[in-house]
């Protein structure tokens, strides 16, 4: 499941969904992103996501499929929010459902590391000094890479 | 029997979005046109234009899938231009 929405998220309620998957779950891992108060430039005030409507939840949706046919998952959901977010607002959610917590962990793990650097999405950074879209970093793509060297 | 001539919807994203001042626009193409055309069309326009052949990285999509300088495009295609993703 991908959703992409300006509105917030309850993490209670993705788990407890993602709890329903069946008695075949012996794990969930769950990850949340959140604005934190500096990035690029320092005194950032909020932040905002702009997106590829239609491209972002197809190139979500494939990650989700890579994640499966490598790992034993049972359940997927990411939700990704956009437009205008305050400082420590949620920005991403990832939950995994696996029989096992090592699965559950690293899809859980390679969704956002290949999400940051594949998925059509911009963060704008705002801040008194004037707003900034920020630029991709060297270590995400590094980070996103170790998935394709790793073959486990 | 008469038909229009081929266009694509060309889009922009973020950054390039903000700096060329568009969101989206229809350019002609010829037979066996593309990316690199519609870059050349657009950079040859000059000005705030030529960021589209400068040093800063430009990705492409051709129909919502990640495409190069080479891919050749057809009547109706949807090509979108934007900076290196900053999600998550």
């Amino acid at each position: 499941m991908v959703i992409v929405q300006t509105e917030d998220f309850d993490v209670a309620e993705q788990y407890q969904a993602l709890r329903a998957t069946g008695p075949a779950t012996g794990a969930i891992a769950t990850f949340t992103g959140l604005v934190r108060d500096f990035g690029d430039q320092s005194e950032v005030s909020g932040l905002f996501l702009e997106h590829y409507p239609g491209m972002t939840e197809r190139v979500i949706e494939d990650l989700i499929q890579q994640a499966s046919q490598r790992w034993d998952i049972q359940a997927v959901r990411v939700i990704h929010r956009v437009g205008k977010l305050a400082l420590a607002d949620q920005i991403v959610f990832v939950g995994i459902a696996s029989a096992h917590r090592s699965d559950a962990f690293a899809a859980c793990q390679f969704i956002m590391d290949a999400l940051k650097t594949t998925a059509p999405f911009w963060k704008k950074e705002l801040a008194a000094s004037g707003d900034h879209w920020v630029e991709q970093k060297d270590s995400d793509l590094a980070q996103a890479q170790q998935w394709r060297n790793d073959t486990t | 029997m008469t038909s229009q001539s081929p266009t694509v919807t060309v889009r922009f994203f973020a950054r390039l979005r903000e700096h060329l001042g568009t969101e989206s626009e229809q350019v002609g193409i010829g037979d066996q046109a593309t990316v690199n055309d519609i870059l050349a069309t657009l950079s040859e326009r000059g000005g705030r234009w030529q960021e589209l052949a400068g040093d800063r990285p430009v990705l492409i999509a051709v129909n919502q899938a990640m495409a190069k300088t080479s891919t050749t495009l057809s009547d109706g295609d949807e090509v979108a231009f934007f900076p290196p993703v900053t999600g998550g």
